[in-house]
């Protein structure tokens, strides 16, 4: 069954997803529904494939097999102008990947002048509105190597809601910063968690994804191994191998 | 500890390496003077005192000869500036094009990127002054009807085709060694592949390349010598005619300054600007 063609179409739907790099097989078929408005958390250990999932659903990857909708539209199929689909999904990095060579409003108005063509005062108000709110007016001028991790990172949240997109992605986007650094960039996080903002998270701040996720999936071997609401995947999860991530999650003292 | 400095400051870091004095004492800065003088004074001495030194200096030391050649080399001169402001400025656009040329992923560009290849290949691999008389009188030879034979514009092709190889190479370094997720992050906002590059792949390519790329055009000022073998009358060129009408060498010493005071501010600079970037580079560090 394909969700293409249901009445109201969501935000994501991912099927039958495969992605090698050589003979390394990461992704092995992976299905995966985001609806409009919902907030998905990513867990599963280091190289389970969370950060490729993403990297795939934005096409930076191209995959092997497997086809993918953005609110009924495949953005798989043949022929898709893969610029086109990119506008309508951010996605933020966890080494954040500001542009060292332009300030941070230069960072945010580019995509918004050269890919919408808005002109440069209406990109610039807009730009200015969200750096306001995130707390980013008086760094508007700064670049990226002034700021702090936690100012960088924000910034660069900014630079992908500047393109008002349909779907945000975050990429362990707390895992290059320092941990007092680690509050600001999750605040802003939650803020449009709340906001309705539909929002494909991978990360390994269980706390935080207990707290914002609607839903959390485990990911492991390549596949989504076991899903559900925060509740019973961090407390009580059926897959044995759910349980001993999480328990050693927790010896880590990260739950 | 008093009196000791915790860390080198990052001026002193910097300059470590890129001034010849070092970190020198005064001290060591007094030996260094005394030894300076010891060895050039005893080359000095061995050449001033050699058998022949009279006559020597006659013929490539001659105040005379100097101020009678003199004008007329730096009226000649002009010649080689037009030609390197010429040059450099085609090579620029031409060697972005190429390097760019070599950088375009995916096998829809193959053609592009072995021709990119194969012509930087071929003008690097072949002497300056062989292309210089391949066009120079090989082009007027065809005498195609419209095209110049003037020497000048055909030296002018020569250097650029064979400088754009090289500068091809710089800028193609640069390009390489900006980090793909710079490209990543400019493909995520929907930028083309076009835009990405234009807009943030190249500004920070360029900017680490120009130390590099100043380097190869002091290579071709001094290049634009070779031009003189096919018939333009420029600083070289009036330096033989000069020195042939006075069965006397002193022209060709002031041409060699001439050449000096060309090439060594542009290596200073060079200099600088290194300096400068690793002075930047570890200020960052420290931050």
């Amino acid at each position: 069954m394909t969700l293409a063609s249901t009445a109201e179409p969501q935000a994501l739907h991912i099927e039958g997803l495969h992605k090698s790099f050589g003979t390394l097989e990461v992704l092995r078929g992976v299905d995966l529904t985001v609806a409009e408005h919902e907030v998905v958390c990513l867990i599963g250990a280091s190289g389970s494939g969370k950060s490729t999932l993403l990297r795939c659903v934005n096409l930076l990857e191209e995959i092997d097999a497997g086809r993918i909708w953005i609110q009924g539209t495949e953005i798989t199929a043949p022929g898709v102008n893969v610029d086109h689909v990119r506008r309508r999904i951010g996605i933020v990095f966890q080494a954040f990947n500001l542009f060292p060579h332009m300030s941070v409003m230069r960072n945010v108005t580019l995509a918004p002048r050269k890919v919408l063509r808005l002109p440069e005062a209406e990109a610039g108000a807009h730009a200015t509105e969200l750096l306001e709110r995130f707390g980013l007016a008086d760094k508007r001028d700064e670049y990226p190597d002034r700021l702090s991790g936690g100012q960088q990172q924000r910034a660069a949240i900014v630079r992908a809601l500047a393109m008002k997109p349909d779907l945000l992605l975050l990429d362990e986007i707390t895992a290059a910063l320092d941990p007092e650094l680690v509050a600001e960039v999750l605040d802003v996080i939650r803020e449009l968690a709340a906001e309705g903002m539909t929002l494909l998270i991978a990360t390994h701040e269980m706390g935080f994804a207990r707290d914002v996720a609607d839903r959390i999936c485990f990911l492991d071997e390549g596949v989504i191994l076991e899903q559900g609401p925060p509740a019973i995947v961090l407390k009580e999860p059926r897959e044995p191998r759910t349980q001993r991530f999480l328990q050693r999650i927790i010896r880590a003292g990260r739950l | 500890m008093s009196g000791v400095a915790p860390t080198t400051p990052p001026e002193l870091l910097g300059s470590r390496r890129s001034s010849i004095l070092g970190r020198l004492r005064p001290s060591g800065l007094i030996v260094a003077a005394l030894s300076t003088l010891v060895v050039f004074g005893v080359i000095g001495w061995v050449i001033v005192h050699s058998p022949g030194w009279p006559r020597v200096q006659q013929s490539f030391f001659s105040a005379e000869h100097f101020d009678a050649s003199l004008p007329s080399i730096l009226n000649a001169l002009w010649k080689n500036i037009q030609l390197f402001l010429m040059a450099e400025l085609l090579i620029l656009l031409g060697a972005l094009g190429l390097a760019v040329m070599r950088s375009l992923p995916g096998p829809v560009f193959f053609p592009f990127r072995l021709s990119a290849v194969v012509y930087v290949d071929l003008f690097r691999g072949v002497p300056s002054i062989l292309v210089i008389y391949l066009l120079g009188y090989g082009v007027p030879g065809l005498r195609l009807p419209g095209v110049t034979g003037d020497p000048f514009v055909w030296g002018l092709v020569a250097l650029v085709l064979v400088w754009s190889a090289y500068v091809a190479e710089v800028y193609r370094a640069g390009i390489e060694a900006i980090h793909p997720s710079q490209e990543a992050a400019a493909r995520s906002l929907g930028l083309s592949r076009v835009q990405g590059l234009r807009y943030v792949v190249l500004p920070q390519a360029v900017r680490r390349v120009i130390p590099p790329l100043l380097n190869d055009f002091i290579g071709l000022q001094k290049d634009t010598a070779l031009v003189s073998f096919i018939g333009v009358i420029e600083v070289f060129r009036r330096t033989q005619i000069e020195a042939g009408g006075s069965f006397n060498f002193t022209p060709y010493l002031v041409c060699g300054l001439i050449f000096l005071l060309l090439t060594i501010p542009m290596a200073r600079l060079v200099d600088w600007l290194a300096a400068r970037d690793r002075r930047r580079y570890l200020a960052g560090l420290a931050r």
